[in-house]
């Protein structure tokens, strides 16, 4: 039997990837399960470069995880909050009811 | 199998299942407790890379407190699910293909033995090697910058969330200070000069 290599990890951050995309496509509705998709992609993308940072011997792709996950509060927080302030206003969620602007 | 590898593919299944469970559960809260499972098992696979400060920062931030934020949030919201499930499927033979087509892609280029032997060099650290403390150094030497800016930014996310939340309800009493400093006289006090209407006769 193999031992673990960077592939094994690399074909784990895909497989994360490709299920939060299918998050995105079946949940086009619903706004709080398409930023959890997107969350769910950005794990991805962390691990990858974990991964990479570990089989590389480079500690900088770990500083650089360190920083997607400040981004990525940030974008939880504004996101959340803008849902709330949407929900407030239309009592709904649904993505296509945004479309108020379309005229 | 090394123990590891056995623990690779144990973590690994249980995100991917987790994942898997999160896009596609009936109700938010069930999705919300799921991605806090992906972020633990992915957790443990970070250990297993020997990112222990990273894997560690990932459950405390993140499942203790973005995912707290999301359950706030889907919990406070009164949404409506039946309109939200429907056609859920529609799009789901596009999606496949999609994301099967991406990773076989994947698989094909990360999956070769070029890759794969990217990991014959990997350091053994000593015994008192701390992942931490390594971390520690690089931020405040080579990136204190980019660490300063991911500060300021963090910074203007609370701000904004707490700008975009605010209201001012209407209808509740409070007191303005300000104006009741700036107050006048003449706003307050009516002077008025009262002259008598029945003449009142005293010897």
């Amino acid at each position: 039997m193999i031992s673990l290599n960077l592939s094994h990890f690399l074909i784990f951050g895909a497989l994360l990837f490709a299920v939060g995309i299918v998050g995105i496509f079946l949940n086009r509705k619903n706004l709080i399960v398409l930023l959890m998709a997107i969350e769910l992609m950005l794990l991805a993308v962390n691990t990858n470069f974990i991964a990479f940072s570990h089989y590389l011997n480079d500690v900088s792709g770990q500083i650089f995880v360190f920083f997607i996950l400040t981004v990525a509060a940030a974008e939880a927080a504004i996101g959340l909050a803008i849902l709330i302030v949407l929900f407030r206003n239309l009592r709904s969620i649904n993505v296509d009811d945004l479309g108020s602007l379309k005229g | 199998m090394n123990l590891p590898t056995l623990m690779f593919y144990l973590l690994s299944a249980l995100t991917v299942f987790a994942a898997l469970r999160v896009i596609t559960s009936r109700n938010p809260v069930h999705a919300a407790l799921f991605l806090v499972l992906a972020f633990f098992s992915t957790a443990g696979i970070w250990m297993l890379l020997e990112a222990e400060f990273l894997a560690l920062t990932l459950v405390l931030v993140y499942v203790g407190a973005v995912m707290v934020l999301f359950l706030f949030v889907v919990m406070m919201l009164d949404i409506n699910l039946e309109r939200l499930r429907v056609d859920f499927w529609k799009w789901l033979p596009f999606a496949a293909v999609l994301a099967i087509v991406l990773l076989v892609e994947m698989v094909m280029v990360l999956g070769s033995s070029q890759t794969a032997s990217t990991s014959l060099n990997v350091a053994q650290h000593a015994a008192d090697y701390s992942n931490t403390k390594e971390l520690g150094r690089l931020i405040y030497t080579e990136y204190v910058y980019a660490f300063e800016l991911a500060a300021v930014l963090l910074l203007v996310a609370i701000i904004a969330a707490i700008a975009l939340t605010l209201r001012h309800r209407q209808g509740t009493k409070s007191q303005n200070q300000s104006e009741q400093i700036q107050v006048k006289r003449n706003e307050r006090v009516r002077l008025v000069s009262v002259t008598p209407l029945i003449k009142v006769d005293n010897e």
